[in-house]
């Protein structure tokens, strides 16, 4: 079934994501980690769906927030990412997906690991721990090219300075900040050994990048003990499209 | 139809004919997966056909790799919506590890290393409609692919071509496997478009 949202809020999170706020007024609530089908129609009927994970908390106001990188050469990116106005309508589809997500009953210690972009369906987490006053302990390992590539900048701090159960620590693939500890580089052994939680805390771990960032990541975590069942996945392919 | 977007004219190709509907092409090959990649080594690998009670059949991947394998060319069609057109892959058809197992029960659960499941109806499993595989384009199967091997059942939607594969157990009734418990649509014909429960 094919929900219609309105665009009531655009905003540009680096120069080349956008962030989307939608109000479907049949929105049935969903789950942090979710995703949702977005569905673009040409004026002769052709059509292109993508899928996006969910930015935003579950919320009352029946609010859905995306964010959306875009791809070069993408068919259906390009376009929400510059062609889309506040006051346009966009169908959607969902919400989707029942294992890559944080549901407010969990109370263990959480190890969200984002890869660029990947970053989406755990804020929607973060966001959602903090709206419904959970107390469960979040750390958030977030790698990103150089810092004026990270998303929700503000809104992380905010969430940061207020709850000292929530750790945040930045790892730059390419040109780190002055003065960073840590020299600009791929995720490794010793990060992931000295930044996630022990695994003796039983940590439940969400990982979302790209193929080859998962893959690393989740094969550390397994080496400093993590046992795979802990460890959700979600993987976004070069083609994929799928933020 | 549904709402037009203003100012959207998509990107179309001759080869959008060929797919099912709502699916676009690639020629890369994304991964998928719900967690981490188990990597099995061969001497420990394993495939076993049982009925919930007995075992039926079992293979290590010596004699496994003695059963006569075919190469095949088929597309292949992800419920993420790529299709990738005309991929080659190596692999034993489920005919020949089925072969002389007299059966009532007519369902199964393909099971995985990493406790993956997925369930099928046997008569989609037979017919040479259905292979373990072990070698796409020519080469062993990378893990992140599903390497040592996998099932291979391209008329469904990809997730039921269970990656790091190391059994069947047969079913009197079909049971939801992992995705199909999760949104997935319980049996997934990707041409009529069935990727999530509650799709006709």
């Amino acid at each position: 079934m094919w929900r219609v949202g309105t665009v009531v809020a655009l905003h540009d999170e680096t120069a080349t994501a956008r962030t989307i706020t939608l109000e479907v007024p049949d929105w049935p609530g969903h789950v942090a980690g979710q995703h949702v089908d977005v569905r673009l129609t040409a004026s002769d009927g052709y059509s292109a769906v993508r899928s996006y994970s969910i930015a935003s908390a579950p919320n009352a106001e029946r609010r859905v927030e995306l964010t959306v990188e875009r791809l070069p050469n993408g068919e259906v990116s390009p376009y929400l990412t510059q062609e889309l106005a506040v006051g346009d309508r966009l169908e959607l589809r969902g919400p989707i997906g029942g294992w890559f997500v944080w549901r407010t009953q969990q109370t263990e210690p959480i190890q969200l690991i984002a890869g660029g972009s990947g970053i989406v369906p755990l804020m929607a987490m973060i966001r959602s721990r903090a709206s419904t006053g959970s107390t469960a302990p979040f750390r958030l390992l977030y790698s990103v090219r150089e810092s004026e590539a990270v998303f929700y900048r503000d809104h992380l701090q905010t969430l940061l300075d207020r709850d000292d159960k929530v750790n945040l620590t930045y790892a730059y693939t390419r040109v780190a900040p002055k003065d960073w500890p840590r020299p600009p580089g791929r995720i490794d052994a010793a990060l992931i050994a000295n930044t996630t939680w022990p695994s003796n805390l039983v940590p439940t771990c969400y990982v979302c990048g790209p193929t080859s960032f998962v893959e690393s990541a989740t094969g550390f975590l397994s080496a400093c003990g993590n046992s795979p069942d802990k460890i959700r996945t979600e993987r976004f392919g070069p083609t994929g499209d799928r933020k | 139809m549904g709402i037009i977007s203003r100012g959207f004219s998509g990107r179309r190709s001759a080869a959008d004919a060929k797919l099912p509907p709502g699916q676009y092409l690639t020629t890369d090959f994304p991964v998928l997966s719900a967690g981490p990649t188990p990597h099995v080594s061969l001497d420990r690998w394993e495939f076993v056909i049982d009925d919930g009670t007995n075992v039926l059949r079992r293979w290590d991947w010596k004699s496994f790799r003695e059963l006569p394998s075919e190469t095949f060319t088929v597309d292949i069609h992800c419920v993420t919506r790529w299709s990738k057109l005309g991929t080659s892959w190596e692999g034993v058809s489920l005919e020949v590890l089925l072969a002389d197992l007299k059966t009532d029960l007519s369902y199964a659960m393909f099971r995985s290393y990493g406790d993956y499941t997925t369930n099928l109806p046997l008569k989609d499993v037979i017919n040479k409609q259905a292979w373990i595989a072990f070698k796409f384009d020519g080469a062993d199967l990378a893990p992140e692919h599903g390497g040592p091997a996998r099932l291979l059942i391209p008329h469904l939607y990809f997730w039921k071509s269970a990656k790091w594969v190391k059994g069947l157990t047969l079913m009197s009734h079909d049971k939801p496997g992992f995705w199909e418990s999760l949104g997935y649509h319980i049996y997934g014909d990707p041409w009529r478009e069935q990727r999530y429960s509650g799709d006709e």
